[in-house]
């Protein structure tokens, strides 16, 4: 955003010139969520240039995975956006399906649909009421934070771990359905849709909050496009790209939802597609559970990637040696490369997985969609001023160890 | 609509097209290193393909490609684009021997800046022409490229010595021993008898302040702009 001088009034114009300055933001800095340095150029307050260094948070995800079986890899991918990590659980086990040709059965898709939801509400929720509390206001993060917990007690009771499930599996999850999964997530959504309502009551008629996020941080569609932004940001700029529509997987076709797009590419508009996406969530939540059905298997039946069931491990010696062979040698992925995308809780979460047909991965690549968008980070903060950094990187919603990996 | 981009590809650039698949539905073709920068520039001019949507790039070791049998060199550098007008992808494939250049997608798409200092830093492959070439994840003094095959996974790296960044103070305003945890006192010339050693970034702190420069660490892509640099 260049500086329009003759626009500025007359405050603007006593402004006296100043030294240019270089000022080191980070790596660990009290107003950015996330471990980032940036070097900043300075003219005064406003920012010339932005040097952003990510990379405190590696440790080498790609080359751990590596290493292991395929069935291990799931811890990993828990820890890339950890607080969606049941997108990235799915987004896996999508991919590595797709390479072997297995298709889950219809409750397991419906199953993880629900959950891959729930994980996006928590996602959204995380990020919008940090950048609010990032901007003083500190009442809607407690909300948002109460209710995200309200989610991952169903995440919980589901997996049994609030933040690294490691539930999905190739070919299915590691435990069907509870008993009262149903009902338990059709009550906690109205708590839901409250929590976002009373933030949204609070802060949109903030002037503070409106002025620190409206025209903050903007970024333009075609360079959004040619940055590799995706997700919140990218549809902020008013690009309908989200991969639930524009290249249905499991069964987003089947389900009406809208995708809210913004028009200046601000922080405001980042923030309002979020908790609108929120909203959609819920939407395609409440059709999930109408229409997944109570019974049937959530696993495929196919014994050369599939868990076979552990009274029948403890049982027989069939079982026994197959749940051995599968755990030792790990499950054998016919060779050759796929790219397997989903909608992430960024962005475009992508798997580009390179098998040679044993049991441990010869190449995981994952698109991580932070990596890209805070590439584009650098396009919206120049020209704004340093205060304008903490709304414009807390409406990145950049994850360390999604970014970082 | 899948077919027709590889038919588009085969169509207009004829032999410059090594391969194709489509293997699960994933368009590719994969392409001669000297042809990279140019199919690029065509995926996002052409008006029938418009590829205007830079999604990702990274790179994947064979480094026992020829043992097996399957010539080539060693490392395979893939692109993925996608059109936003026209809602179809694409992966591109080249392959590049140790050592050898890839030219830089960067004047294409400028989201391939990072994703190629990626490469570079996890790799070790060059890319000619792109503007600021430096490792992202890892450090600078990190040794050897991690995700190449032959880095062993449990290979340790050795201690780096602080770093002195001209321009950059990196001390509290109040001096080096002003009771901060974080000063860097020598405190082992201090005890034996010397002067108060400091690393030399806190005794150009405690001199006259620096003239803002750019390490070499530090230089940004945007160019020299800085005007305290001229001086």
């Amino acid at each position: 955003m260049e500086t329009n001088y003759e626009e500025l009034d007359e405050d603007g114009q006593l402004e006296l010139p100043a030294e240019p300055m270089r000022l080191n933001m980070g790596p660990s800095h009290p107003a950015m969520h996330g471990t980032i340095r940036m070097v900043l150029d300075l003219d005064g307050e406003t920012i010339t240039d932005v040097d952003i260094q990510p990379g405190y948070l590696h440790r080498g995800f790609e080359k751990s995975c590596e290493r292991g079986t395929w069935n291990q890899v799931f811890p990993y991918v828990d820890r890339l956006n950890y607080v969606s990590p049941m997108l990235n659980n799915v987004g896996f086990s999508l991919a590595v399906e797709k390479l072997a040709g297995l298709k889950v059965p219809e409750r397991c898709t419906w199953y993880r649909m629900v959950l891959g939801e729930l994980a996006r509400i928590s996602d959204h929720l995380t990020c919008n009421s940090a950048s609010a509390m990032e901007l003083g206001a500190f009442t809607p993060f407690l909300w948002c934070i109460k209710t995200r917990d309200f989610v991952w007690d169903i995440l919980e009771q589901e997996t049994g771990a609030r933040l690294t499930h490691s539930f999905g599996r190739i070919g299915g999850m590691a435990k069907p359905p509870t008993e009262h999964f149903k009902e338990h997530t059709l009550a906690v959504l109205p708590q839901v849709e409250e929590s976002i309502a009373e933030t949204e009551a609070l802060l949109l008629k903030n002037r503070i909050f409106l002025d620190r996020m409206q025209n903050v941080g903007n970024l333009r569609p075609e360079r959004a496009l040619a940055l590799g932004v995706t997700g919140p940001v990218l549809r902020s700029t008013g690009v309908d790209y989200d991969v639930r529509k524009a290249n249905p997987y499991m069964f987003y076709k089947d389900v009406d939802f809208d995708i809210p797009v913004g028009h200046d590419g601000d922080n405001f508009d980042r923030f309002m597609i979020r908790f609108e996406e929120i909203r959609q969530s819920i939407r395609i939540i409440r059709q999930c559970v109408e229409k997944m059905p109570d019974s049937g298997p959530v696993n495929v039946d196919d014994p050369r990637f599939v868990y076979p069931d552990k009274s029948q491990v403890y049982n027989t010696i069939e079982a026994t040696i197959a749940h051995f062979k599968m755990v030792m040698e790990g499950v054998k992925v016919p060779a050759g490369e796929v790219y397997s995308y989903t909608e992430g809780g960024n962005g475009e979460l992508g798997f580009f997985i390179v098998s040679d047909g044993t049991g441990t991965p010869y190449r995981v690549r994952v698109r991580p969609p932070c990596f890209l968008n805070l590439q584009a980070c650098r396009e919206m903060l120049v020209g704004d001023m340093i205060p304008d950094i903490v709304p414009t990187f807390g409406s990145i919603n950049m994850i360390g160890g999604e970014c970082d990996r | 609509m899948s077919k027709k981009v590889l038919e588009r590809l085969k169509a207009q650039l004829g032999s410059k097209i090594l391969a194709t698949s489509d293997f699960r539905g994933d368009d590719e073709a994969i392409v001669a290193l000297k042809d990279w920068l140019e199919v690029a520039r065509f995926l996002r001019d052409d008006a029938e393909l418009a590829f205007d949507h830079y999604l990702d790039m990274t790179a994947v070791d064979h480094p026992m490609r020829e043992e097996s049998g399957e010539p080539g060199p060693r490392f395979d550098v893939v692109l993925f684009v996608r059109s936003s007008t026209k809602n179809h992808r694409v992966r591109l494939r080249t392959r590049a021997a140790d050592g050898e250049a890839v030219p830089s997608l960067f004047p294409v798409w400028a989201g391939a800046s990072w994703s190629e200092r990626e490469i570079f830093d996890m790799f070790g492959i060059p890319f000619e022409g792109h503007p600021d070439l430096r490792r992202i994840l890892l450090y600078p003094e990190f040794q050897g490229h991690p995700l190449r095959k032959d880095y062993p996974i449990e290979r340790t790296q050795p201690l780096v010595q602080y770093r002195d960044v001209d321009g950059i103070d990196k001390l509290p305003p109040f001096g080096p021993d002003m009771g901060q945890p974080w000063t860097r006192v020598d405190w082992a010339a201090r005890m034996h008898g010397g002067d108060v050693q400091v690393s030399p970034a806190i005794g150009a702190q405690q001199g006259q302040r620096p003239a803002l420069s750019k390490g070499p660490e530090y230089t940004l892509a945007s160019g020299d702009k800085n005007p305290a640099d001229a001086e």
